[in-house]
């Protein structure tokens, strides 16, 4: 599974960007989308795309965490939202690895290495698939197991939010540079997804 | 090592029963928002920062000596080591409710460094990554001016700077204290 994280400030400036590939049942936390590496934008036009979908859902329920709340079955892309009670969003875009009958197509700019190493990752995660089930957080991304992992690095990384925008130099608004607060983005998306 | 236990459990009861509490939070966002603005007053001139930090500080510590007497009690320190358990402490212990650690005395004991393995005044804060700031401003420098005006007032003149702080991703907090003399039989001069 890859995803890409991003964080919007209540106004939709981008706060704050990763992306980052799973560490579970083998993965090296490596991203490895369905576009070749000349089209990442479309991870951003994707996930900005459901923001519509955000806001509808925000007032809902009280919760902070939306859940999974939008799909882009193209890309297979699937989106978790999170808000923070001021107003910035939290979304995660999250996106199986490619099935191996087109995962050619799908390395396309990256070239050979990038189509052996999914290659790798594909056979791990069939090496493991009599216990990593369809309902593991790598395979099925909707499953009730994934949507708490997900709570779990939204939190996560709020706790961390917190702290970040608690500093006095970080003005209200302002991308979120830290180095620090990057790093524990990773941690936490290393531990839970 | 007696006088630096007895100074403990004087701090700690005075935590205990005679200290006003406040949120931590409040003092380390009011601290940081003065910060803050002093660094774009200053328009990054950090050397400048230091100083007014400083500065802030010693006018606070000229006005704090007086009420850590008045709540601790305490009579005059025998000796410098004296001095510098009492402000460790007690004097952080009530103000900041931390104890840093005295150490690395010099063999004439006129030196020695306190090592802050928190500090309540720099939760939370990031320096500003212009490339400068993680080399030249000491952010919790308030401290340096407090303990400078502090000791003028019971009739010591000390130098106090910081050697490293965890915030430029230095391993330990250290402030180097120094004595450069007891001041005997003159009036504080009035500079400020």
């Amino acid at each position: 599974m890859s995803y890409y994280f991003t964080i919007l400030s209540p106004t939709d400036v981008p706060l704050f960007n990763i992306a980052f590939g799973t560490s579970k049942s083998g993965g090296d936390g490596i991203a490895r989308f369905r576009f070749p590496d000349t089209a990442q934008y479309m991870n951003q036009f994707i996930i900005h795309s459901s923001l519509d979908i955000v806001e509808e859902a925000q007032w809902m329920n009280g919760n902070m965490y939306l859940k999974h709340i939008d799909t882009y079955p193209p890309a297979s892309a699937y989106i978790s939202a999170f808000l923070t009670p001021s107003g910035a969003r939290f979304l995660l875009l999250h996106q199986p690895p490619q099935l191996a009958s087109n995962s050619g197509q799908g390395a396309g700019g990256s070239g050979s290495m990038g189509g052996s190493m999914s290659g790798s990752l594909l056979l791990g995660s069939a090496g493991g698939s009599s216990r990593a089930s369809a309902s593991s957080i790598a395979n099925n991304p909707t499953s009730p197991q994934t949507e708490e992992a997900v709570r779990q690095f939204m939190t996560e990384v709020y706790e961390n939010y917190v702290k970040t925008v608690m500093s006095p130099f970080y003005r209200q608004g302002m991308e979120i540079k830290s180095p620090v607060f990057r790093g524990r983005v990773t941690a936490a998306g290393r531990k839970w997804l | 090592m007696s006088s630096a236990t007895k100074a403990s459990r004087i701090g700690e009861e005075l935590w205990k029963t005679r200290v006003d509490k406040v949120n931590a939070e409040l003092v380390t966002l009011t601290y940081g928002t003065i910060v803050a603005q002093l660094c774009q007053d200053y328009d990054g001139n950090y050397q400048e920062v230091n100083k007014q930090l400083e500065k802030m500080g010693y006018n606070i510590g000229m006005r704090l000596i007086e009420d850590f007497l008045a709540k601790s009690g305490v009579g005059r320190c025998a000796n410098f080591r004296e001095t510098a358990d009492m402000i460790a402490k007690v004097g952080f212990r009530i103000f900041l409710n931390i104890a840093p650690t005295v150490t690395n005395w010099t063999s004439d004991n006129n030196q020695f460094s306190l090592i802050f393995e928190e500090n309540p005044l720099a939760d939370f804060v990031e320096l500003p990554d212009d490339g400068r700031a993680q080399d030249e401003l000491w952010f919790s420098n308030i401290l340096c001016g407090v303990l400078r005006g502090a000791l003028e007032m019971v009739q010591m003149q000390i130098e106090a700077h910081f050697v490293s702080d965890v915030l430029r991703g230095d391993d330990t907090t250290e402030m180097r204290v120094s004595l450069v003399r007891y001041i005997e039989d003159e009036m504080p001069p009035d500079e400020e």
